[in-house]
């Protein structure tokens, strides 16, 4: 592999003027061009995505099928507690940011761990662990299938529909990576949207 | 599954990728790319010498960090802002200007709330591009000094050619990651009914506000120019940002590939290819070490649930669908090079999975930031060839130069400067009363602040984000961090390898000491591991490792609690 010989650099490179014409070059190459184009060819391939992956019913948007939104009705799963804002705000995206030897966490777990117990009917020792943990951005979609197993029975009480209804909805509202990336999420959103279909009415 | 197919694909990618990067740089400039310079007045034909190329270097970074920061803050009153954003601080502004022009991409502000769209695409995708760009153009001037070449090539030049690669790169990662739901557009944020009104605050509440924006193009170049940060405050945990479990082995992928790819580059650019195995070798064991680490410690459950929960690793600060593998993976490669957006939060943790990010930074050259990465394991090269040539009473030399005294000198500052500059401030910042704003009490609070300065020397820009570091204190002490960390490891090798070239070269014969052997990358390693272990250990000791054995012993480790 050779070099090209190029001459000595026996005469200064040229100075400001050619630093200024370099760095605008880059602003207007990179920072206006490269993003137009990827952006406006992305949005017409994948028009759904690229506006944010909404979910519509009755032509009026109720969410994004990747961002959580919080329920609190007996006959609605439950998410993961949330750190962003008032409770999965995107605009105030945040974990808690709590390490695991911060006594404010062990508090925080203690109290929601009390409350997920009385309110399933099961023992402390069998809540799954996202049920009880803040995810990164504060807006995660999904809990565990084993997290929304505990609530089944709790949920096809007050809708009254079947257990077995119950988990055939979150069969269908459960996403997985290919090739086993990742982990298994139940998307909470797109279940409950399913529950008000199929029982409509008895959210609460 | 993560774990082994991001490696494999990286590597994968990264050959023919090495191949064509090699090719590139040692071969003349387009008609398309001497064009584009001959309107910035460049003749793309000349080469310039060591100092020429640093000084244009320093120009050109001087004049973009000041136009960046002009635009955060002015960016209220200038176009695209559809969000209507306001200026930013002063502090703030210096801070971020600093961090983008450093290709550390650490933030003290949150994308989506902070940031107009005109400065996230003109002020911090420009910088993302050419950031690394400039590190892959100081890189092959410093390979070819070492090959002995006092002309150490066209700064404007090299810098145009390693945009060349990252814009087409950018742009179909750019398109993948929108097909995963990444959104793409220009449109302001959208709002949707909650399915459930809510009261926060004992105000009603009944819509939440969807930021979106051309994010996927910003993402794709953070990831692949070794940036990190992200359109949204919490990076890719956030499903907006890094939807699916797909979109996560790309962005990990991307975060590798270019550095290794890079280290392939040089052995063939160097016409050495055992050279670059070798460093390859050494880069690779530590990473895989530091990246089994992570994914052991995150496997065990967090302390605070201990007796409260049933068994499971720790996900606090992680999302369902990346899981504790793929995100304690992210945290290992995301520090080793000089990435820095987060899949999860650090500072959430288990202790010793906390304290692999930091590991990677102190160490900065595994696989390190684009270019500069192999800058830095090449003044720990030099430095080894000198302990080894005392070792064995040999003069040391590399490549057949010798290395004296100015080169020798030159390589300790830059080793040292890095525990002057991260002990010094974190020890002054801990000192002053009400400076560090902690989430956490304890070691884990000196951790956090530890972590700030680290992650600002290795140029990395990840956090233990608990710490409330939007304060002028933060952003100017870290500005001086990051500035003087970026550009003196640059320029320091750069001064190296111009005055190694300017010696005569003397043959290699069977009494010169190799540096291709497995006994040379043996002791590389040592050398580095060694010096940073003694370095960091005792701040290690008194932030993760006391907060690990605190752990232990405060709460039972066995039985269940009710």
């Amino acid at each position: 592999m050779t070099i090209p010989s190029n001459p000595a650099d026996t005469t200064p490179q040229p100075g400001f003027s050619t630093w200024l014409r370099f760095a605008l070059m880059w602003l207007l190459l990179c920072g206006l061009a490269y993003p137009a184009v990827t952006t406006l060819l992305a949005g017409s391939l994948f028009p759904a995505q690229a506006n944010g992956s909404l979910i519509t019913r009755n032509g009026q948007v109720v969410g994004s099928a990747l961002v959580g939104q919080t329920f609190s009705g007996a006959g609605d799963f439950i998410g993961r507690p949330s750190a962003a804002g008032g409770g999965y705000d995107p605009v105030n995206a945040s974990g808690s940011n709590l390490a695991p030897s911060n006594p404010d966490l062990r508090k925080r777990v203690r109290d929601l761990s009390a409350k997920i117990a009385a309110r399933e009917g099961i023992p402390a020792s069998q809540i799954p662990a996202d049920l009880l943990t803040a995810s990164g951005s504060g807006l995660d979609p999904h809990i565990s299938p084993a997290g929304a197993g505990v609530q089944v029975a709790r949920v096809a009480q007050a809708r009254n529909l079947s257990e077995d209804k119950v988990r055939e909805l979150i069969t269908a509202a459960t996403e997985r990576g290919p090739l086993g990336l990742g982990g298994v999420g139940v998307n909470v959103l797109k279940l409950n949207l399913a529950l008000n279909a199929a029982a409509p009415g008895t959210g609460r | 599954m993560d774990i082994f197919l991001t490696y494999l694909l990286a590597f994968g990618l990264a050959v023919p990728l090495g191949f064509l990067i090699a090719r590139l740089y040692a071969a003349p400039a387009s008609h398309f790319t001497a064009g584009l310079l001959r309107v910035c007045g460049v003749d793309a034909s000349r080469g310039m010498g060591w100092r020429q190329y640093g000084a244009a270097l320093i120009g050109t970074n001087v004049l973009l960090g000041l136009a960046a920061y002009l635009i955060y803050v002015l960016q209220g009153a200038l176009p695209l802002n559809p969000d209507g954003i306001a200026n930013m601080r002063w502090d703030t502004a210096l801070h971020t200007a600093a961090s983008f022009i450093t290709n550390t991409n650490q933030q003290h502000y949150s994308g989506q709330s902070g940031l107009s769209y005109f400065s996230q695409l003109v002020a911090i995708v420009t910088l993302q591009f050419v950031t690394p760009a400039v590190g892959m153009a100081a890189l092959f001037a410093v390979l070819r000094g070492l090959k002995g070449q006092t002309n150490v090539g066209n700064y404007y030049l090299d810098v145009t050619r390693a945009v060349g690669i990252l814009v087409p790169s950018a742009f179909v990662l750019a398109l993948l990651l929108t097909s995963q739901g990444v959104p793409s557009t220009y449109g302001g944020a959208k709002v949707a009914r909650l399915v459930e009104a809510q009261t926060v605050e004992g105000k009603a509440v009944t819509t939440q506000t969807i930021p979106v924006g051309p994010v996927a193009a910003m993402v794709a170049i953070k990831q692949l120019g070794t940036n990190g940060g992200g359109w949204y405050g919490p990076n890719s945990s956030v499903p907006l940002e890094n939807p699916t479990p797909l979109s996560n082995l790309f962005s990990m992928v991307s975060i590798i590939v270019f550095p290794i790819s890079l280290v392939f580059a040089s052995g063939l650019f160097l016409n050495r290819r055992r050279f670059g195995g070798a460093i390859l070798a050494v880069m690779s064991v530590t990473s895989a070490a530091l990246t089994f680490g992570a994914v052991m410690a995150e496997r065990q459950p967090n302390a605070a649930l201990l007796g409260l929960a049933a068994p499971g690793g720790n996900m606090e600060g992680k999302e369902i669908r990346l899981g504790t593998d793929a995100t304690a993976l992210w945290a290992s490669l995301t520090t080793q090079t000089s990435n820095g957006s987060v899949a999860g939060m650090h500072d959430s943790f288990n202790p010793l999975g906390g304290l692999v990010p930091q590991l990677g930074m102190f160490l900065n050259d595994v696989y390190g930031g684009i270019g500069v990465g192999m800058i830095n394991m090449l003044v720990f090269v030099v430095l080894t060839v000198f302990i080894a040539g005392l070792m064995v009473g040999r003069t040391p030399e590399l490549f057949g130069r010798k290395i004296e005294v100015r080169e020798i000198k030159l390589a300790s500052l830059i080793i040292l400067l890095q525990p002057l500059l991260v002990l010094g401030f974190t020890a002054a910042a801990v000192s002053l009363p009400g400076v560090t704003a902690n989430s956490n009490p304890g070691f884990h609070g000196l951790s956090q602040v530890l972590y700030e300065y680290n992650s600002a020397y290795a140029n990395n820009g990840s956090g233990f984000e608990g710490l409330g570091d939007n304060t002028p204190w933060w952003n100017v002490t870290c500005a001086i961090v990051l500035i003087l960390a970026r550009f003196l490891p640059i320029l320091g090798p750069l001064a190296i390898a111009g005055l190694l070239a300017g010696k005569k070269a003397a043959p290699e014969t069977s009494g010169t000491l190799r540096v291709d052997t497995p006994i040379f990358a043996g002791m590389l390693l040592s050398v580095m591991l060694l010096l940073q272990l003694l370095n960091f250990a005792p701040t290690l000791v008194l932030g993760p490792v006391a907060e690990q054995l605190t752990l232990q012993t405060t709460t039972p480790t066995t039985g269940v609690q009710k």
